[in-house]
């Protein structure tokens, strides 16, 4: 019946088309990979960026640099009191000087005492959110006076470059997976033409016998949805097993620093909205090209 | 069923213009009643077809008014047409059957666009094959079938449906004068039923059998005799040279 959902037999054999010997399924199974793997990326460098922000971007060090201990004990001290009474500081901790003297025994041994070189005080601090500017600048104000050897350094601030680099990647691989999206769109339109052309002797008679522009639609819509989805499936299958050993080999990447992007539970879903969003984008290319066509005859 | 005294098709001064060329049809002002039976003749390139195609919505008019089933084509909503369409048959001159489709499905096609189930499609399809005597080649492609074949594989498709209004342009051009005889009981059979025929020939024998059939003649684009247009019943004499003026030949019954 022309009005179902799916093709019937005789709505094949209205518009017949052999599978898998048309351009479109194999077009539809690279665009599909591609834009799988740019997804993947986009994800990964998403939840990376996140993963950094979460780690990193929430903390701050401040060190207090003299080489009186007392004095500087004073100070730290004091800094102590400045963090604790700001809004945006959610814990402090006093990295205590065995903890230091460990940090450094790699490079100054196990025999450096801090009478031989003097070490500075340092303090961990967690912040709200991600330290602002604006947090950082009112806190390095508060120290000056309180403890004016305090110097304060965000974790975030170290990392800005691959923060930037990250976020430039996950960009592409966003614009990546747009252009992908266009070329599908273009294909399908090209492909919907060509059939529409090839079967417009078929179609002027179904119009002429009284089938509406949603009938004719329908029947390339079906046929295309078809060609998409095996199209998408040949592209899954393909995109599956590079994309689980992507995984594999950035999780063995592990830098201890950051850790590399790892797909959540979402993401898997996002990965199954691919196909499903290529398949609907093509029916829909289909339909509006077709109707298109179509508007042009009485 | 509209009774017969109820105009079906009314043209007031329609022309028809392909793109800038000179106008296909002029001045046509005339009226078709339901359950009628016309004839419409003239010479090769006198416009006969370009009125058929008016009449089965292929085409809109360039200027005037055209009524069918008392709606102005002109105003008409483009989502109202297939609708219309349904409620007319057509017979191309060309028959213009789906080449990959085989002769049951080429028939049952309209019922199908008409949204009809598979299990009721099957039986009136093999009553009109029968009757068109085609029901060794239920299977067949029309690729396969003789010109005559093909013929009445169009003419099913377009009665199939029981329309309102029949349009058959040179219905019997490619069958037998016997076959020829027999396609005109059927569509003196539907006529009776209601149905409004129009077919465009060249064949005076023809129009001779239907003795009630009115006639209408083409020339040039313009109703060769806008006030007696339609006659009822034809004059042997109106008829002298209908036929032969573009080199037909007449086929004797």
């Amino acid at each position: 019946m022309l009005g179902s959902f799916f093709p019937t037999r005789h709505d094949r054999r209205l518009i017949p088309q052999a599978r898998l010997t048309g351009p479109m399924p194999w077009v539809m199974a690279v665009m599909l990979f591609l834009t799988l793997l740019a997804t993947a990326a986009a994800l990964a460098l998403g939840s990376a960026a996140r993963q950094v922000n979460a780690d990193l971007a929430g903390r701050a060090t401040v060190q207090i640099v003299n080489a009186d201990s007392e004095a500087r004990q004073k100070q730290a001290l004091a800094a102590e009191a400045v963090l604790r009474s700001d809004r945006a500081v959610t814990g402090i901790r006093q990295v205590s000087e065995a903890e230091v003297r460990a940090l450094l025994t790699p490079w100054l041994g196990s025999g450096a005492t801090s009478r031989d070189i003097p070490l500075p005080a340092l303090i961990d601090v967690d912040f709200r959110t991600a330290a602002g500017p604006a947090a950082l600048a009112r806190l390095r104000e508060a120290l000056k006076t309180a403890a004016p050897d305090a110097r304060i350094d965000a974790h975030g601030q170290w990392l800005k470059p691959v923060f930037g680099l990250i976020a430039t990647l996950r960009w592409l691989a966003i614009a990546l997976v747009a252009l992908l999206a266009l070329a599908t769109t273009a294909s399908v339109m090209l492909s919907a033409r060509s059939s529409f052309a090839a079967h417009s002797e078929t179609i002027d008679i179904m119009h002429l016998l009284g089938s509406t522009h949603q009938q004719i639609a329908r029947l390339f819509q079906r046929r295309i949805a078809l060609d998409a989805a095996m199209g998408a499936l040949l592209g899954c299958l393909l995109a599956v097993p590079v994309l689980w050993m992507l995984a594999r080999a950035a999780s063995q990447l592990d830098s201890g620093l950051v850790s590399a992007g790892s797909f959540a539970a979402i993401d898997w879903l996002l990965l199954a909205c691919v196909p499903i969003a290529g398949i609907a984008l093509a029916v829909f290319t289909a339909r509006v090209t077709v109707l298109g066509a179509l508007r042009k005859k009485l | 069923m509209a009774p017969s005294v109820d105009s079906i098709v009314q043209f007031e001064n329609v022309g028809l213009r392909y793109g800038t060329g000179p106008e296909a049809l002029s001045d046509l002002s005339f009226t078709l009643f339901a359950g009628q039976f016309y004839f419409l003749t003239g010479p090769s390139g006198a416009g006969k077809s370009s009125l058929l195609k008016l009449l089965y919505l292929a085409q809109r008019p360039s200027r005037g008014m055209v009524r069918l089933f008392g709606s102005d084509l002109m105003t008409l909503a483009r989502d109202r047409l297939p609708g219309f369409r349904r409620r007319i048959g057509v017979v191309f001159q060309d028959f213009r059957l789906v080449p990959h489709l085989s002769a049951f499905d080429n028939i049952a096609l309209p019922l199908r666009i008409a949204g009809m189930r598979d299990s009721d499609i099957a039986t009136p399809v093999r009553e009109i094959l029968d009757w068109v005597g085609l029901s060794a080649r239920v299977d067949a492609l029309p690729a396969t079938l003789s010109g005559g074949e093909q013929q009445r594989v169009a003419i099913a498709r377009a009665v199939i449906t029981r329309p309102d209004i029949l349009v058959a342009d040179e219905p019997t051009g490619n069958v037998d004068p016997d076959m020829a005889v027999k396609l005109l009981r059927l569509f003196e059979a539907l006529n009776r039923m209601g149905t409004t025929i129009i077919v465009a020939t060249h064949d005076v024998h023809l129009m001779t059998r239907i003795r009630r059939a009115q006639m209408m003649r083409l020339e040039g684009g313009r109703l060769s005799d806008p006030t007696g247009a339609l006659r009822y019943p034809p004059r042997p004499a109106d008829m002298h040279g209908w036929a032969d003026t573009d080199g037909r030949q007449d086929r004797p019954f």
